[in-house]
């Protein structure tokens, strides 16, 4: 059970890259990697709100969704659910921990209406995975995503200093970056057959 | 016609009604365990409305509980504020979002009230007025053109026909002037200008509208020669000239660039002005804009951009007859007797306004003279007040 677990969140973190291979998430992914310190700002906003919103979400499929045949009703439910989620850390922390609101207070809000916030939790009902499996999901895709940022933000810190052509400047040329990345993320798919 | 009519509305009538009259409905449900099923049971429906409201119900209280428990007391100026802001969310005041300004202009009192770009001097007075701060006099910046070999005073390497743009005339051996640090004359920032406040003068050359520059900077940005640059509207008298030749080199390629021959470094009264690599700079920090090097440069490469100066008026009631003026005076426009009222010589005066400067007994006033009418002249002259 623990090899399937370790499975999951290997398969999740790389060779199923939510960025890199599912093509999720990118508005945030382009949005906040034009500096190295909001992108980690947000892989660590990101990650914990996965985890957090992947377990409260299979406790409600599980318990609640599943014994009541309502399972047409996972995207209204599980999006309704982060963004209460969301929208009570938020009140918290900003009075709990302001230095902390202030540092990722605003990645909050751009969390409710992330696609891979949602898909975690699809995909955990989908396959009918354990809890253990739905927070190595969760946990996997949020250290992947905060991968992908960091990479990004790297690199996209150096681009800066470039000498890109004047129509490639800016989104363009980040596009053409990810697609790169992705050929280099392909190198993963190998390494586990699932 | 109307029996069919009747028909489809009373066909559609009973499948609603069917929801309250226990029949099964012939609906499939999308994804989830329901797709697998031709007819979903009534109890499905019921089982989401009812959980659905239940989950909406809980969430809600939870968080209106978490909102009362963990709540945060804001000043209310910093709503005010919020509701003046543009709401763009741009950035350009340097904090997070409109939010951010508004709540670290409200809390801190060194974060200065004008610092919302697309607000303007509008937004300015109104959070100066909810936050009680004080309006200072601000100076707008405005575009300089360090450049004044146009067409008929520069010489050109070469004959360019090519594209007519400064960015491709520039990837031709860095252009056809001959002097390289000199503006090319193909009015790429004019074409760059969101304001058209760029206009080409007859001798090639950008001339700045000051009433329309909102020193935005994309001109200096299109220049591939870095001839325009963002300065103090305040500071009119500028060194119009980038050429790091030496001097002799400067002289043959253009009739009006800087031959960094000192004289005006000598000239300042405040020692503003340095020459270094063969270029004057003026220190605009020291600059009291008194005209003088203007008179004096040999090239006339420092341009004074006030049209018309004042002149100096010596009240002979508060005049001492002390002479000090008379010796501060640059031109020689004063004369007098010592003990008696000076009297100043209206058409030597070149407005440097160093006497009134000088005068302990404050008794010359610098008068603007009666011809400088132009709305150029009084847009350049004075800083507008905007609230800080």
């Amino acid at each position: 059970m623990w090899e399937h677990v370790l499975t999951i969140f290997i398969a999740s973190a790389l060779i199923n890259n939510f960025v890199f291979s599912r093509y999720l998430g990118l508005c945030i992914f382009f949005g906040v990697t034009k500096k190295m310190e909001t992108s980690i700002g947000m892989s660590f906003t990101f990650t914990a709100v996965m985890l957090i919103g992947a377990a409260l979400n299979w406790v409600i499929y599980e318990y609640v969704m599943i014994p009541f045949h309502l399972g047409f009703l996972k995207i209204v439910i599980f999006i309704g659910v982060v963004a209460a989620f969301v929208q009570a850390a938020d009140t918290i922390m900003k009075k709990v921990t302001p230095a902390l609101y202030y540092k990722l207070g605003i990645y909050l809000a751009l969390i409710v209406t992330n696609c891979i916030i949602l898909a975690v939790p699809l995909i955990n009902a989908e396959e009918h995975y354990s809890l253990f499996e739905s927070m190595a999901l969760a946990l996997g895709s949020g250290l992947g995503f905060s991968l992908a940022l960091i990479i990004m933000a790297s690199i996209r810190e150096k681009l800066e200093l470039a000498d890109v052509p004047k129509s490639f400047q800016g989104l363009p040329i980040s596009f053409v970056l990810t697609g790169l990345i992705a050929l280099a993320f392909l190198g993963f798919s190998g390494m586990i057959t699932l | 016609m109307y029996e069919e009519l009747s028909n489809v509305l009373i066909q559609i009538l009973s499948q609603a009604l069917s929801i309250f009259t226990h029949k099964l409905i012939p609906l499939v449900g999308v994804g989830g365990s329901v797709e697998t099923l031709e007819k979903v049971p009534w109890e499905y429906v019921v089982f989401g409305l009812v959980v659905l409201a239940a989950l909406g119900v809980v969430f809600g209280v939870a968080l209106a509980i978490v909102a009362a428990r963990f709540v945060v007391k804001t000043d209310p100026k910093v709503d005010l504020v919020r509701d003046v802001l543009p709401g763009a969310n741009c950035g350009a005041c340097g904090f997070a979002g409109c939010m951010g300004y508004a709540e670290n202009v409200v809390a801190n009192p060194e974060v200065a009230v004008n610092l919302c770009a697309p607000g303007k001097a509008a937004v300015a007075e109104k959070i100066a007025e909810i936050t009680g701060k004080k309006a200072e006099k601000v100076d707008p910046k405005i575009a300089r053109v360090f450049c004044q070999g146009g067409a008929s005073l520069s010489q050109r390497k070469f004959i360019y026909t090519g594209v007519q743009d400064c960015a491709a005339a520039v990837l031709a051996a860095g252009g056809d002037k001959s002097c390289e640090y000199g503006c090319l004359g193909y009015a790429t920032c004019m074409r760059a200008c969101p304001f058209d406040a760029i206009t080409m003068s007859a001798d090639n050359l950008p001339i700045i509208n000051a009433d329309k520059c909102t020193a935005c900077g994309k001109c200096v940005s299109a220049c591939p020669k870095q001839v325009i640059e963002l300065a103090l509207m305040s500071k009119a008298v500028v060194i119009s000239c980038h050429s790091r030749d030496k001097g002799g080199d400067t002289k043959k390629k253009c009739q009006v660039g800087c031959i960094a021959c000192g004289i005006c470094v000598r000239t300042c009264p405040v020692d503003a002005i340095k020459v270094e690599n063969n270029i004057a700079r003026i220190d605009h920090a020291k600059c009291i804009v008194c005209g003088l090097c203007v008179k004096k440069c040999p090239t006339s490469a420092i341009h004074d951009y006030h049209t018309a100066r004042p002149k100096a008026i010596i009240d002979p009631a508060k005049c001492a007859g002390i002479d000090a003026c008379a010796k501060v005076c640059p031109m020689n426009a004063i004369s007098g007797e010592l003990g008696t009222a000076h009297r100043v010589d209206q058409s030597k005066c070149i407005g440097c306004g160093m006497c009134a400067a000088r005068c302990p007994k404050k008794a010359i006033d610098m008068v603007e003279s009666v011809n400088a009418g132009s709305s150029h002249a009084a847009s350049e002259k004075v800083g507008e007040t905007v609230g800080v």
